[in-house]
């Protein structure tokens, strides 16, 4: 990133961190249907984590193609899942 | 003719448009991405392929001291950036401050990890699965909650995982240190911010990675 490009205003997506984490354990605590939770706090996970990469890490900023190099791994970690799981559900 | 003077910055490189030791980062995150994404992609199919009963992880863990641990490394990763926007804008002040503040958080996030595995291999769970003469055995396994097999597999995973992220956060720590040592020397003034921006990418890698550990392996 550029020295002199603007900061993004870093105490409010600590803040927004902050929130989605008490929610996300807030939410383990009530009684909500499993596979709603588990959807929920996939959700808020990703939410968080592409605050960290967009914001902290200034990917938002960044050339798309150093985003790409960021991102290239994660297709395989799915094929990798997704194969050995297959192969659960043939037993 | 007079010697060309070196320039403190490092220039931008031409193909990507970043400079090489960012670039050089930001392959090794790539890299790191993948050993991570290998090992949660393991963990989901020791824990969906698995015939056994998985431990709800409330049963064993401690969420609330957990969470609270997240939260110290969220506040170490704004300490982070805000020590970056300091070395950008040559505030040596504000760069040592935040620092200092970014390494404490570091260790005291590392330091409620040690307790909390203490706290945990005192109660029984162990690597290997659980206790046989155990309060958690007695709480679980006696009662049929949970198998053996499946407290060794919870176990094995749960210490792999977040052993691996523990250690990545005591290297963080070290090289934060070595940073911080020498913002205090003044390495990093007149706009010699790479150095503290490259470590900050890490240590907000670091972050990121233990969002998703503590929702599947904490959460879920």
């Amino acid at each position: 990133m550029d020295a002199e490009r603007k900061h993004p205003n870093y105490l409010a997506v600590w803040g927004g961190l902050a929130v989605l984490t008490v929610v996300e354990v807030v939410a383990v605590y009530l009684r909500i249907p499993r596979h709603l939770l588990v959807l929920a706090l996939l959700l808020l996970a990703t939410w968080k984590a592409l605050l960290v990469a967009l914001y902290f890490m200034h990917l938002r900023f960044e050339p798309k193609r150093l985003a790409l190099i960021a991102m290239a791994p994660l297709p395989l970690g799915v094929i990798l899942v997704v194969a050995v799981l297959q192969e659960f559900a043939k037993r | 003719m007079a010697p060309a003077v070196q320039p403190a910055v490092p220039r931008a490189e031409e193909g990507i448009g970043v400079y090489t030791q960012k670039l050089g980062m930001w392959i090794f995150l790539a890299s790191e991405v993948m050993f991570f994404t290998s090992l949660i992609g393991s963990y989901i199919i020791l824990r969906w392929g698995s015939a056994e009963t998985w431990p709800v992880p409330q049963d064993i863990l401690n969420i609330p001291v957990t969470a609270f641990n997240t939260f110290i490394l969220i506040c170490s990763s704004v300490s982070m950036v805000k020590a970056y926007a300091a070395a950008i804008h040559d505030d040596q002040k504000g760069l040592r401050f935040w620092l200092v503040l970014t390494v404490l958080g570091g260790a005291t996030f590392v330091g409620v990890q040690a307790l909390e595995y203490r706290h945990l291999i005192h109660e029984g769970l162990l690597p290997s699965g659980i206790r046989d003469d155990s309060a958690l055995a007695a709480r679980l396994v006696d009662s049929g909650k949970l198998t053996a097999t499946a407290a060794g597999l919870f176990g094995s995973a749960f210490y792999t995982m977040t052993g691996f992220h523990g250690f990545h956060v005591t290297c963080g720590v070290i090289c934060m240190t070595f940073v911080t040592v020498k913002a205090f020397r003044g390495g990093y003034s007149g706009g010699r911010f790479h150095g503290v921006e490259v470590i900050g990418l890490y240590w907000h890698f670091v972050d990121l990675v233990w969002i998703i550990l503590f929702t599947i392996v904490y959460l879920i």
